[in-house]
């Protein structure tokens, strides 16, 4: 296959950026997108020219590290895939194609397609845990969780924390990996007696970063390789409601 | 041998004595403590947040040192423990099926082949047991069964059901607790954490590890970072092989760097093959995926029985069909270790009976689980794996049988470490892949995720604190003439990269050592393979820093710079992975020997020469020395391993 890219390259925090066009020849339909973008860079140090940085790292889906808008589209236009698990052959010949960095308040650009994310990791210190140290865990069994929860909280906790979410959003928000860190600790019962302090804890840390409010668009929710689902901010909203109510009446809040 | 000198052996590996049973008991008891009041004085650097990495330094934190951590990715989350798939096994005995701690010591000694030591696994078979309380506690979602209680299935190499799981993503899981548990310790200000830092070298003072030299892939600044005890937790090397199931990422370069500095680096020719990954497809293949050793509980492994017979395979007959696992291994069937079923999967293909394009394939079918469980039940178990078996191959698991072959998955040597987790340079604990120290010559499935998380919970924080309160020392500032020259040759070496400037790409490069080094120190090592890549090894080297082009400056953000520095270090690494793999004149485990083998292809071990663990020190890139640890074992008799 034979392919036009239109990639933003911006070579720091400061430059002001822009699309740049390259041409691909002889792409195969097996390489994953990724493997695209590596040809394209080795041909582009051969020739002098500075190759495209871009953040990947397991490609294989789980990682979370790479993330790229593809068309217009976060990791691309095939549901529940990641960019570095999308495949060429999702692609036509001559096709022209667009690639950009997540755009969002809360992930500045760094360079060309890497953005930093570090605040994803600011909303779990503020709270996506379970304080457990060490040597304190009871006996595993001590504590039965029904199947249904259980299965429930892992589907939750499959969240990669790619920021797909947040690229997606027309506010930028952060609400989709905050409700499903949320929704998995607090459909456990080793995550009650926190159950409420988290909530309000994630989501004030949440708006600090600069992430948008949700008002519902539920693009998150379709573009998240991991199908994390758009009721766990129901979830969310629920118990940040509680947690408000109950604020004044717990000890210690 | 003209490739190496051998030194004293290796007299104490500070292992107590006395009952298997009662060893890291009394040692516990004998260790020295640190005043809590006087841990916050107390500095500890943990290089990388993967689940050893990651469970050190919340734990640490958790008990009051002040932690820095760093890793090269963009947060501690991604580090590549997140790819384990499978399960962690652990001597519960929730299926009352026999097993016990002793169970677990003897299978894991028994699946090493016989080249672990005996105190050190037993350790980790008491603690698996803690491991699974602790994950439960912090949230992990782990399997359950409908009454509540947790789930487990059966891995390679052990004939009870102790792996415990979360689908195919337990290494994910495992990791989030782990991460979150730093995380919170980030929250609090016990750990500073330096994401997108690549640790360059270390700094030895008095000969003691005191330090490391960082470089911030974003800024391109260089610091010197000084503390009371280095910690490496930075994974293995399988990215010496250009492919493998690592993340891109991957790099010895840390370990490299302490090795260069005077730590040992032990039986480093021990790689371990995962049976079990999707085939390559093409020259453009950046990296191999595995997909779950947990499938061969239900998947039977099969080629044609005839050469070269490329019918589709629902075309061919049951009768025309080789299930080779089956044959060969009746009592473990399609769950024989790993090395095994890889080398039978090379020997079927070598034979010319592979499938698919390349003909480097067997199939994994699902068929007969299917007819008997219903597809529902194999969409529960293993969905996420087929989904991500179709988006790479563009083929229908439940339609036609997957195409796997084996592919560098895990590698069981590493930094050498006595029982206390420390190398030969006081004050450097490893921990880990990087270390070499529980697996032998072949890892069992499912234990480097309950290694790396007995390493970091329940192990490290012991012994390092007994380092700590035995040896006080003296404050060490940057400007130490040793941490100074530590950071000159970390700037050297960057200069040096960007200046050769010559024609071919770093990939390049790497892509050709992994050739050499799959062909030659692959899944079959020969003496005369091992000496031509020795000679290819090096002359590619030279080729390397004459011709390679790394654009752009040290600066700001530069991932082929980032990568020219991880390639030179593979490099060497590489040359004293052939050399180790030369001198080993015997096969075992993940290592085999074309000459040594029984009269029906298996490893054929030479306990009389080989029972010990191969330490190299660093000789200055000429002739490694050798040091010899001598393995004994009181419990676990040597034996041909049979898994008929």
């Amino acid at each position: 296959m034979n392919l036009t890219l239109r990639i933003w390259r911006q070579s720091g925090p400061d430059d002001k950026g822009r699309m740049v066009t390259y041409q691909v020849e002889d792409v195969s339909p097996d390489m994953s997108f990724l493997e695209m973008l590596d040809v394209l860079n080795e041909r582009l140090i051969l020739d002098g020219d500075e190759p495209v940085a871009f953040d990947h790292d397991c490609r294989e889906g789980i990682c979370g590290m790479c993330g790229l808008m593809i068309n217009g589209d976060a990791h691309g236009p095939q549901r529940g895939t990641t960019a570095c698990q999308l495949h060429m052959r999702q692609f036509k010949d001559g096709e022209t194609i667009d690639i950009e960095p997540w755009r969002a308040r809360a992930f500045p650009v760094i360079k060309d397609l890497v953005v930093n994310r570090s605040a994803f990791d600011k909303i779990i210190a503020a709270g996506g845990y379970v304080t457990a140290p060490t040597g304190s865990a009871p006996e595993a069994h001590a504590t039965p969780v029904a199947k249904a929860n259980a299965d429930a909280a892992f589907e939750s906790a499959a969240c990669i924390g790619c920021g797909a979410c947040v690229a997606a959003c027309p506010n930028g928000s952060g609400m989709l990996f905050t409700a499903a860190k949320i929704t998995q600790l607090s459909l456990l019962p080793q995550g009650q007696p926190e159950r409420y302090t988290r909530v309000i804890g994630m989501v004030d840390a949440h708006d600090e970063a600069g992430f948008g409010g949700c008002t519902n668009a539920g693009e998150c929710t379709a573009v998240c390789p991991k199908g994390i689902p758009l009721n766990t901010i129901g979830r969310l909203n629920r118990d940040y409601l509680a947690a408000t109510a109950k604020r004044g009446d717990t000890p210690g809040s | 041998m003209d490739l190496y000198t051998e030194g004293d052996p290796i007299a104490d590996t500070r292992a107590p004595d006395g009952p298997v049973e009662t060893r890291w008991d009394r040692h516990r008891f004998e260790m020295k403590l640190v005043n809590p009041a006087n841990r916050r004085k107390l500095t500890v650097i943990v290089v990388g947040t993967g689940l050893a990495g990651g469970s050190a330094a919340a734990t640490l934190a958790e008990q009051g040192y002040h932690v820095k951590s760093y890793c090269y990715q963009d947060s501690p989350r991604r580090a590549h423990s997140i790819a384990a798939q499978g399960g962690i096994n652990a001597a519960k005995n929730y299926r009352n099926d026999g097993d016990s701690v002793h169970r677990l010591f003897y299978d894991t000694v028994k699946g090493g082949d016989f080249r672990s030591r005996e105190s050190n696994v037993h350790r980790l078979a008491e603690v698996s047991v803690n491991i699974i309380d602790q994950c439960v506690a912090q949230g992990v979602p782990f399997a359950r069964e409908y009454g509540g209680l947790l789930d487990t299935r059966s891995f390679g190499g052990a004939q009870v059901q102790r792996t415990f799981y979360a689908r195919g993503q337990t290494g994910q899981q495992l990791l989030l607790g782990a991460y979150q548990a730093l995380e919170r310790q980030i929250g609090l200000g016990n750990v500073e954490m330096n994401a997108r830092h690549e640790m360059l070298e270390l700094v030895v003072v008095d000969d003691r590890a005191r330090g490391i030299v960082v470089r911030d892939m974003v800024t391109g600044e260089i610091s010197t970072e000084m503390a009371d005890a280095v910690v490496l937790a930075s994974g293995g090397y399988g990215n010496v092989f250009y492919l493998s199931t690592n993340a891109k990422g991957c790099n010895v370069t840390a370990a490299w760097r302490a090795h260069r500095k005077g730590a040992y680096f032990a039986n480093p020719c021990y790689t371990q093959i995962h049976p079990t990954c999707i085939p390559v497809s093409g020259d453009h293949q950046s990296k191999l995926t595995l997909m779950s050793e947990s499938l061969r509980n239900d998947g039977r492994v099969w080629v044609p029985k005839a050469k070269g017979d490329d019918r589709a395979p629902r075309d061919i007959p049951e009768d025309e069909r080789d299930y080779y696992l089956e044959r060969i291994y009746p009592s473990f069937g399609n769950l024989v270790p790993r090395d095994i079923a890889s080398r039978a999967a090379k020997n079927v293909c070598d034979e010319g009976r592979g499938v698919g394009p390349t003909g480097l394939g067997v199939y994994l079918d699902f068929a007969d689980a299917i007819d008997r469980l219903g597809r529902k039940a194999i969409e529960a178990k293993y969905g996420n794996l087929f989904e991500m078996y179709e988006r790479i191959t563009g083929e229908d698991p439940y339609e036609a049988p997957m195409r796997i072959y084996p592919a560098v998955h895990y590698t069981m040597g590493g930094l050498w470490v006595d029982y206390d987790l420390q190398s030969t340079i006081p004050g450097l604990f490893v921990i880990g892949e990087a270390n070499f120290s529980d697996h032998g010559a072949n890892r069992l499935g499912a234990s480097a995720l309950m290694q790396g998380l007995a390493d970091g919970y329940f192990v490290l924080p012991n012994t390092l604190a007994n380092y700590l309160a035995s040896n006080p020392l003296e404050k060490v500032e940057p400007s130490h003439p040793q941490a100074v020259a530590a950071r000159r040759d970390v700037e050297e070496r960057i200069a040096r990269l960007l200046a050769v400037n010559g024609d071919r790409t770093v990939d390049s490069f790497h892509r050709r050592l992994g050739q050499i080094m799959w062909e030659h120190c692959g899944m079959e090592r020969t003496d005369a393979g091992l000496r031509k890549a020795i000679d290819e090894i090096r002359a590619l080297r030279e080729e390397f820093w004459q011709r390679v082009r790394v654009p752009g400056d040290g600066e700001g953000l530069n991932q082929s710079l980032e990568k020219a520095g991880r390639v030179a270090d593979f490099f060497e690494l590489a040359e004293l992975m052939c050399v180790d793999a030369l001198h080993r004149e015997e096969s075992c485990g993940g290592h085999f020997r074309g000459e040594y083998q029984t009269p029906d292809g298996e490893a054929q071990r030479d306990d009389e020469r080989f029972a010990y663990v191969a330490a190299w020190e660093y000789a200055g890139g000429d002739r490694p020395v050798l040091h010899k640890e001598d393995l004994k074992f009181e419990y676990v008799h040597p034996t041909q391993r049979s898994y008929k």
